[in-house]
């Protein structure tokens, strides 16, 4: 009986926890949102996060791209040969790139390489104390630490995700054309007369927006949210990184399905 | 790090990804050939579409003038009303034909018309009156069999008549040879 009671407090709690959790982390987005005019005001603030979360970014997000582009290139021909329609392979790479791939993939490698980073980083100066000390000299930490962070994965996923589908394509490019011999004009005419400019290329963009508002978010919600202690900044960080690749998959499916209903 | 460098590298990135959207469009996309501007649109009713889709491609002679609008059922006639948006710069005859074509054996149905000889143009909001519906596979392999049954029939009609005539003259000719 006390085993059953026991069980049930456990879920009792475990579920206001969540609840709770996830109610700061709408505080947070909502006063987040109300003072960001800081991060504008003083765009040199946004710059300088924009350095560190996209700018760094670009090496891993490129290359991981273009190994992409390759082994869909390669795979798609394997299969697409058997049905003799090889030619159809640029449409292939490029509808996969443009519409999943690339938001989703640049969204899960941009949690692992910036999003611990910010998780860390603003764990680490609420457990050195820093933020409190903003506070005690009236600098309010949301809008100087946390919304120029914010504003500036918003910005960087997207153009990240625009670059990771272009080099992924130029990979699938590389493999399917010079490598395999598939015709070089078929491969981009296809491509262009199956690739819409606002159903599939603006709604990647705009899947990427999508997903830089929810990486970020959970990053810094997640930093700012971390026990003051070495490990619960070390678990923090662990958890952003399945937080924010289980939100990506599910807002994607979600996006996806609304998308391709319209 | 310097300020000046960190100012460089995001400018060099925002414009990179700029530079890629761009590429996007253009290469990738149809952002070039997309009929964005001037289009009229006519209208043509078709007894059935078949799995023509709103946004095919509209053909005259192999080169793409025009896009599907909209596709809507007319409860009153019970046919599909289809809504072609067409590129300003071409001008059809009022006597055109509009067809529903397959592109190759498998592909996508797409809106093929054929020009008549007539001397005013199509305008905004008229209506194709001459169109022929898309194949069904289905319906055109049932009429195939159809044929070939009936076809049969007649051969095996024909081939049981000539058996007969070809058993009399066999029957015929031994006794003929027996008796002579």
């Amino acid at each position: 009986m006390r085993k059953v009671q026991r069980m049930f407090s456990k879920l009792g709690a475990g579920c206001i926890n969540k609840l709770w959790r996830l109610g700061a982390g709408a505080r947070l987005f909502w006063l987040t949102l109300i003072s960001s005019g800081e991060s504008f005001r003083r765009f040199r603030l946004t710059v300088r996060e924009v350095y560190f979360t996209g700018v760094l970014s670009l090496i891993i997000i490129l290359v991981s791209a273009f190994f992409v582009g390759m082994v869909l290139a390669l795979q798609g021909y394997h299969t697409l040969q058997k049905y003799g329609s090889s030619e159809a392979i640029g449409v292939l790479v490029a509808l996969a790139l443009v519409r999943e791939l690339g938001p989703v993939v640049t969204a899960l490698l941009f949690a692992g390489r910036a999003g611990t980073a910010i998780t860390a980083e603003i764990g680490l100066m609420k457990a050195t104390e820093q933020l409190s000390a903003m506070e005690m000299m009236a600098v309010s930490p949301i809008a100087r630490v946390v919304a120029p962070r914010f504003w500036a994965g918003v910005i960087a996923m997207p153009i990240l995700a625009t670059l990771f589908t272009m080099v992924g394509i130029l990979g699938g490019y590389l493999v399917a054309v010079p490598l395999i011999g598939v015709d070089a004009g078929a491969f981009w005419s296809q491509m262009q007369a199956n690739v819409d400019w606002q159903y599939d290329i603006l709604n990647g963009v705009l899947k990427s927006i999508v997903f830089g508002v929810a990486c970020t978010m959970i990053a810094l919600f997640e930093g700012y949210d971390a026990p003051p202690t070495a490990e619960g900044v070390s678990r923090a960080t662990t958890r952003t990184v399945v937080t924010s690749s289980l939100a990506v998959l599910g807002l994607d499916f979600v996006l996806t399905s609304f998308m391709i209903a319209v | 790090m310097e300020r000046t460098t960190i100012d460089l590298w995001v400018g060099i990135f925002v414009a990179m990804g700029f530079a890629a959207l761009l590429s996007l469009a253009m290469k990738v996309g149809n952002l070039t050939t997309s009929d964005v501007g001037d289009t009229y649109m006519v209208t043509a009713n078709f007894e059935n579409i078949g799995g023509l889709k709103p946004r095919a491609p509209v053909k005259s002679a192999g080169v793409v003038v025009g896009r599907v609008g909209d596709i809507r059922f007319d409860a009153k006639t019970y046919e599909a009303v289809v809504s072609l948006n067409i590129d300003k710069r071409y001008n059809f005859p009022k006597d055109t034909f509009a067809n529903i074509y397959t592109a190759g054996l498998l592909g996508e149905q797409y809106v093929g018309l054929e020009a008549g000889g007539d001397e005013s143009n199509l305008q905004n909001g008229d209506k194709i009156t001459q169109t022929q519906d898309a194949v069904v596979l289905e319906k055109l392999i049932g009429q195939f069999l159809y044929n070939k049954a009936t076809e049969g029939d007649d051969k095996t009609v024909k081939a049981a008549a000539s058996t007969e005539s070809g058993a009399h003259a066999l029957d015929a000719s031994p006794l003929d040879n027996i008796g002579k």
